[in-house]
């Protein structure tokens, strides 16, 4: 596979499938794995690092999960590349940052991503479509039995996975559900939502994980603590802090038909208009809007258009994508140009 | 609109910035922008955060701490304070009695109760038991905690057991 062929190809995540899709975009869990005795990787040596990526390289050819799957090495991709892949969520925003020994090895269905030489030897990641937290746990617990019978991983019966950062220690697992509450934003109850999350030790965060701002109406919300409880509890406690945060989101959708419908058609068949007719357009602006109009969606404003087309529209938008589809660099301005083109022609179909 | 800082490019990115309970908007170009976040990222990272977290110890601990280093890597506790990660897996070994109160604070509990990996050649069968022990306890300590105490008598009989099968094999 090429980085190029994923463009014709929809990611796990942007399918609007599974349980209570409306809301929930996807469910992610993520392990952080490392190999006993070697140094991690911001304190390795080259040759280090570059031993160690072989040999996860070298386990992964054996995982049954990856056998449609391709490695990509950091120092053969060019700058739109892992920004392209940052975008479709398969790899980290730090990761990119540096090049050695440092790959991502991608499953041809975009659900498994397993990235080598991040912070931690191994961070494998598996995605699923709406809120379905335990079949990604299914799926990345066995990719990890896989994995744990080629490698020996650093582990110490008393504090689990030992990890890079303590703040990973025990299970090395974090689950996250990305959640679309406009709702919640549009009547202001989300700051107290949020503040309710920081209580009970959750972390909210942008689209694009650490030190992203929400933008959109878009949130993922994801587990702090990974020592002390299992990986199933953590998995439970999660469910059951975005089974209310759904509640909440769906009352207030439902008060804002009740009291304020006039209002709401109207920005959302406002949003959807502006899409269809702009001829600049930011990516901001375009998150915002497709916000609204998949809202509209959801409520059955709009009906010209479904929600795994407002998905793919978006993710198409991004700034690498967009130079992926045209196969040359674009300054902003001629993105904001290209970006409100492709949005119209596939609006006004 | 132009970056606020350099006046020159267009301003690409949208911050919002909230010093001191005072938002304040700043429009920048997308150089400006990565200047800015490595700015801010040097001025406060999580290393701070886990520096000042494992800042308790005791001055009669200093000589002891200057001295720490994890003889499998090099990494001293000094570097682990200065970048908020360690160097490999035994650090934790040697740094042991200064992340057991780490780990307890950040997490609110310093023992595993999870996964453990699949049997290997290398890994030694016995730590599936020790983990498979702990796991109860944790348990029991929950159970305890939520006064469920005929699940609690039941997880206390399974740990009497496995420990009696383990000592029956003699130590370990």
């Amino acid at each position: 596979m090429k980085i190029v062929d994923l463009l014709h190809h929809t990611s796990e995540w942007l399918k609007g499938t599974g349980p209570n899709s409306d809301i929930v975009i996807s469910s992610r869990i993520r392990f952080a794995r490392n190999i006993e005795k070697a140094s991690f990787p911001h304190w390795a040596s080259k040759k280090q690092s570059k031993q160690i990526a072989e040999s996860i390289e070298e386990a992964a050819g054996k995982t049954e999960y990856l056998k449609r799957s391709t490695v990509f090495k950091l120092v053969d991709l060019d700058t739109v590349d892992k920004q392209f892949l940052v975008e479709r969520h398969l790899m980290s925003y730090e990761h990119a940052q540096k090049t050695d020994s440092k790959s991502v090895i991608i499953d041809d269905d975009e659900i498994i991503s397993i990235m080598v030489n991040e912070e931690d030897h191994l961070r494998i990641q598996v995605m699923q479509s709406g809120f379905n937290l335990f079949e990604a746990y299914n799926i990345i617990n066995k990719i990890d039995d896989c994995f744990a019978k080629e490698l020996v991983y650093a582990f110490s019966a008393e504090w689990g996975y030992l990890t890079a950062c303590p703040t990973n220690t025990g299970t090395g697992m974090r689950g996250s559900v990305m959640l679309h509450l406009p709702a919640l934003v549009m009547t202001r109850q989300i700051n107290q939502v949020l503040a309710a999350i920081a209580k009970l030790s959750f972390a909210t965060r942008g689209l694009y994980g650490e030190g992203t701002q929400a933008t959109g109406n878009f949130f993922q919300i994801s587990n702090q603590v990974s020592l002390g409880h299992s990986e199933s509890e953590i998995i439970d406690n999660i469910n059951g802090l975005i089974r209310q945060i759904i509640e909440q989101e769906n009352q207030a959708r439902e008060l804002l038909l009740n009291q304020n419908r006039a209002m709401l058609e109207d920005k959302i068949n406002r949003s959807f208009g502006i899409l269809k007719s702009a001829h600049i357009i930011t990516s901001q602006e375009t998150t915002e809007l497709m916000s609204l109009v998949r809202l509209g969606c959801d409520l059955g404003v709009v009906r010209e258009i479904n929600r795994r087309a407002i998905n793919e529209l978006f993710i198409i938008t991004q700034p690498a994508h967009l130079q992926k589809i045209e196969d040359k660099k674009l300054s902003a301005a001629e993105r904001d140009l290209k970006r409100a083109e492709i949005i119209r022609s596939r609006l006004n179909k | 609109m132009l970056c606020d800082i350099c006046k020159k490019n267009p301003a690409t990115v949208h911050l919002t910035e909230i010093v001191d309970e005072q938002m304040s908007e700043l429009h920048l170009c997308e150089e400006c922008a990565r200047k800015k976040s490595s700015q801010m990222e040097s001025q406060f990272g999580l290393s701070d955060l886990l520096a000042g977290l494992a800042d308790f110890e005791k001055p009669s601990e200093e000589k002891e701490l200057a001295a720490l280093k994890c003889p499998n890597c090099g990494l001293t506790y000094k570097d682990f304070k200065k970048i908020g990660r360690l160097g490999c897996g035994e650090c934790y070994i040697a740094f042991k009695k200064f992340l057991t109160p780490l780990l307890k604070r950040i997490h609110g509990s310093g023992v595993h109760c999870g996964k453990c990996p699949v049997k290997t050649s290398i890994v030694k069968p016995t730590r599936k038991k020790a983990v498979d022990l702990q796991e109860l306890r944790c348990r029991l300590q929950k159970a305890v905690e939520l006064e469920a105490y005929e699940e609690a008598a039941k997880i206390r009989d399974q740990i009497k057991e496995l420990q009696e099968k383990e000592n029956q094999k003699g130590p370990l």
